[in-house]
């Protein structure tokens, strides 16, 4: 009886020593799901989802305590990917996917007050006070955020232009989709 | 390994073993369409449409005005980065335009081109000299002189030639490919080459021998060309490249003119998976690429012209035409006689790899190897597509050795992970699968629509790493400088809470001054007194 009680305690105290050990030397820095959850993100930054940025998003997903289909550039794809990372169900978007955009300032409206330059979470806008701002297309995330606090409303969305470059084909038998639209054949599944 | 009586009678007759790659399908080659007329020089037209962007790479940066009159062989655009290529006028004018024109793409989108109205007169601008001593010369020297000519792989991929040809550093080239297979049904243009141009072929070939330093030159050409073979062997009798040149004829099969399977064929060695040949010492070359790097070479000119194949049924006078770089396709069907019936489908290169034109009004490139309009019966619609049923001919018929319908689950499905796993980017697209589909399942779209994709989303995924170093920059810059404004604070803080300690020693000399002018001034209240006393 006695030798069971000790040879219990014994493991019992060599297993805690175990965990305890490997709870501080093996400590991993960080969230790792959320760093995950992070790259799949598109780091527009435009605070969409109700969080001030994708990392702040990403955490809250991470958690659990958000829903996967906040992300509204990422969009569907976001989503999938999301859904597969995190073995949740995929949820349908909210909003209507808007094609990709950069913002433009009018040059003649410009009155240069910094507002939009403190507002770009990229740094894609350059300028200095009462001098004329411009946006840099490459690092426009099309975010959106520098469009309310412009007091001139100069600040204009311009979708991105698809060109030969950028062209992509198309997914094969796109017309005969729209003639029987999926949606009854997935109310049938 | 084993021996077939195959390679044994190969090893009697004292001919090249030959190879064969996995696949590869038999399709009618419709070459006596256009292949039995001479090729004809096109009369110039009145308007060039010239594409600033005719090749795989940094697109060409315009060095012209509209408005400006420019020489036939002047250069118009140059080279913006290694992996590019200039372009030059095909013809004397006057530059009316620099703008978005329609091209010859999949898409049917526009593209920057330079619009020249020519006047007529063909005048050369001045050309550099000649380079026909090139054995003695740097070689440098003279890969330069073929990127200035804007030669680029004429096969269709329109790959910078002049690249190829710089000696690899990681490995040596020891042989050179040239690459007369033409495998593609109704393609001519450089069937037509070899018989007529035989001998300008070989010296471009021999100045890319010199540049490469190879050992072995293989011409490979399929034999329903029995011709062209005849012609170049007769050529490389008058030459002295016989020692290391060997002109092969091959099987006919679709696609025996693919870099990596011609390789294969003619060398029995396989380019390893995403790699290009002369990773195992191979480079292959057109022979249309050939023939431009001797203009290029030996006459100093420029690239500004090629031969291409104008054919299918619905075609009055199918044959092959060269043609100023620019030149509408239009005019080019025109010059044929013009449509023997409505074309059912304009095809940009050959039927199974080409893509179909959108609208006629579009240029001739460097790139464009054939122009094909195709009858009502020859290119009947496509049946809808049907389940697949896992029947596995695709996979039979894969000369890349794929699995091409578990390609077309996950492209279907958009798992572009999987789909790599599959290695989705060692189709050549040649569209062997869906040709002997039995469900007419259109496999070559998914793969095409899944490599798009999947650059795109590499892109996307570069783009939002950017933004997220920015965010994090802009973020700690923020931070840093409410830090630094905290600091800044703390100090003025700390500068008010140690003044009323300096205000107490600063004051402490006025209270003594005020202290001793209360004393005297007492002191003379006092005495004072005393005096009226």
């Amino acid at each position: 009886m006695l030798a069971a009680i000790l040879a219990i305690a014994a493991l019992a105290a060599f297993f805690g020593a175990l965990l305890g050990y490997s709870a501080i030397h093996f400590r991993v820095e960080g969230d790792p799901i959320a760093d995950q959850v992070e790259s799949l993100l598109p780091q527009t930054q435009c605070g969409q989802c109700g969080y001030p940025g994708c990392r702040p998003y990403a955490e809250a997903v991470a958690r659990g305590e958000e829903d996967i289909n906040k992300c509204l550039p990422g969009g569907e794809a976001a989503v999938l990917a999301l859904a597969d990372l995190l073995g949740r169900e995929p949820l349908a978007m909210e909003a209507e996917e808007k094609p990709p955009a950069v913002a433009v300032i009018d040059e003649t409206a410009c009155i240069g007050c910094t507002l939009c330059l403190q507002a770009c979470p990229v740094d894609a806008i350059i300028g200095a006070a009462r001098q004329l701002h411009g946006v840099i297309a490459a690092e426009c995330t099309g975010c959106e955020l520098c469009l309310p606090p412009c007091p001139v409303d100069c600040i204009s969305m311009v979708p991105v232009s698809e060109g030969i470059l950028r062209w992509r084909w198309p997914y094969p038998g796109k017309r005969a989709q729209d003639v029987n639209p999926s949606i009854p054949e997935r109310d049938a599944a | 390994m084993r021996v077939s009586p195959m390679s044994i009678a190969h090893l009697l007759s004292n001919k090249r073993r030959l190879w064969k790659f996995h696949g590869g399908i038999h399709v009618p080659d419709e070459k006596a369409l256009s292949n039995a007329h001479a090729i004809e020089t096109l009369p110039l037209p009145e308007r060039l449409v010239i594409p600033l962007h005719q090749h795989i790479g940094a697109p060409a940066r315009p060095l012209i005005k509209v408005g400006e009159r420019v020489l036939k062989g002047q250069m118009i655009a140059e080279p913006s980065g290694f992996i590019s290529a200039p372009v030059h006028a095909s013809s004397s004018g006057q530059v009316i335009a620099i703008e978005m024109h329609p091209v010859a793409h999949p898409s049917g989108l526009s593209a920057l081109c330079a619009i020249i109205e020519t006047d007529g007169e063909d005048t050369w601008a001045e050309l550099p000299p000649p380079l026909s001593d090139y054995p003695q010369l740097d070689s440098e020297l003279v890969r330069e002189r073929i990127r200035w000519a804007g030669v680029v792989g004429m096969g269709g991929a329109a790959f910078p030639t002049s690249v190829k040809l710089v000696p690899r550093i990681d490995r040596k080239i020891h042989t050179l490919v040239v690459n007369g297979a033409e495998c593609e049904p109704y393609i001519t243009c450089d069937d037509r080459l070899m018989r007529e141009r035989a001998g300008r072929i070989l010296e471009g070939v021999r100045i890319m021998h010199h540049l490469l330093g190879v050992a072995e030159v293989l011409i490979g050409i399929e034999d329903n060309k029995p011709e062209a073979i005849e012609q170049m062997r007769l050529a490389l009798a008058d030459t002295d490249m016989r020692d290391y040149t060997e002109i092969i004829p091959i099987p006919t099969i679709y696609p025996s003119g693919g870099e990596k399977q011609l390789i294969r064929i003619l060398t029995g060695k396989e380019v390893p998976t995403t790699g290009i040949p002369a990773q195992i010492g191979i480079v292959c070359q057109n022979p249309g690429s050939a023939v431009a790097v001797a203009d290029a070479v030996l006459a100093g000119r420029p690239l500004i012209s090629r031969v291409i194949t104008v054919t299918g049924r619905a075609i009055a006078q199918p044959r092959n035409l060269e043609v100023p770089v620019g030149t509408m396709a239009d005019d080019l069907i025109a010059h044929c006689g013009g449509y023997r019936q409505p074309p059912r489908k304009l095809v940009c290169g050959g039927p199974m790899m080409g893509f179909e034109l959108k609208q006629t009004s579009v240029p001739v490139t460097k790139a464009a190897n054939c122009l094909l309009a195709l009858s009502a019966e020859e290119s009947p619609d496509p049946s809808p597509a049907l389940a697949c049923i896992r029947c596995g001919l695709c996979a039979e018929v894969c000369p890349a050795k794929l699995l091409p319908q578990q390609l077309y689950w996950y492209a279907r499905s958009k798992e572009f992970d999987r789909i790599q796993d599959y290695n989705l980017f060692d189709c050549i697209e040649c569209g062997c699968c869906a040709q002997v589909c039995p469900s007419h399942i259109p496999l070559v779209q998914y793969y095409r629509y899944a490599k798009t994709e999947i650059w795109a989303r590499e892109q996307e995924k570069r783009k939002a790493e950017l933004a997220r170093a920015r965010h994090a920059a802009k973020q700690e810059r923020l931070e840093r400088q409410k830090q630094e404004r905290q600091a800044r604070l703390n100090k003025q803080k700390a500068a008010l809470a140690t003044k009323p300690s300096t205000d107490t020693s600063a004051t402490a000399p006025g209270k003594a001054a005020i202290e001793a002018a209360r004393a005297r001034a007492t002191a003379k209240k006092v005495a004072i007194p005393t005096d009226k006393q």
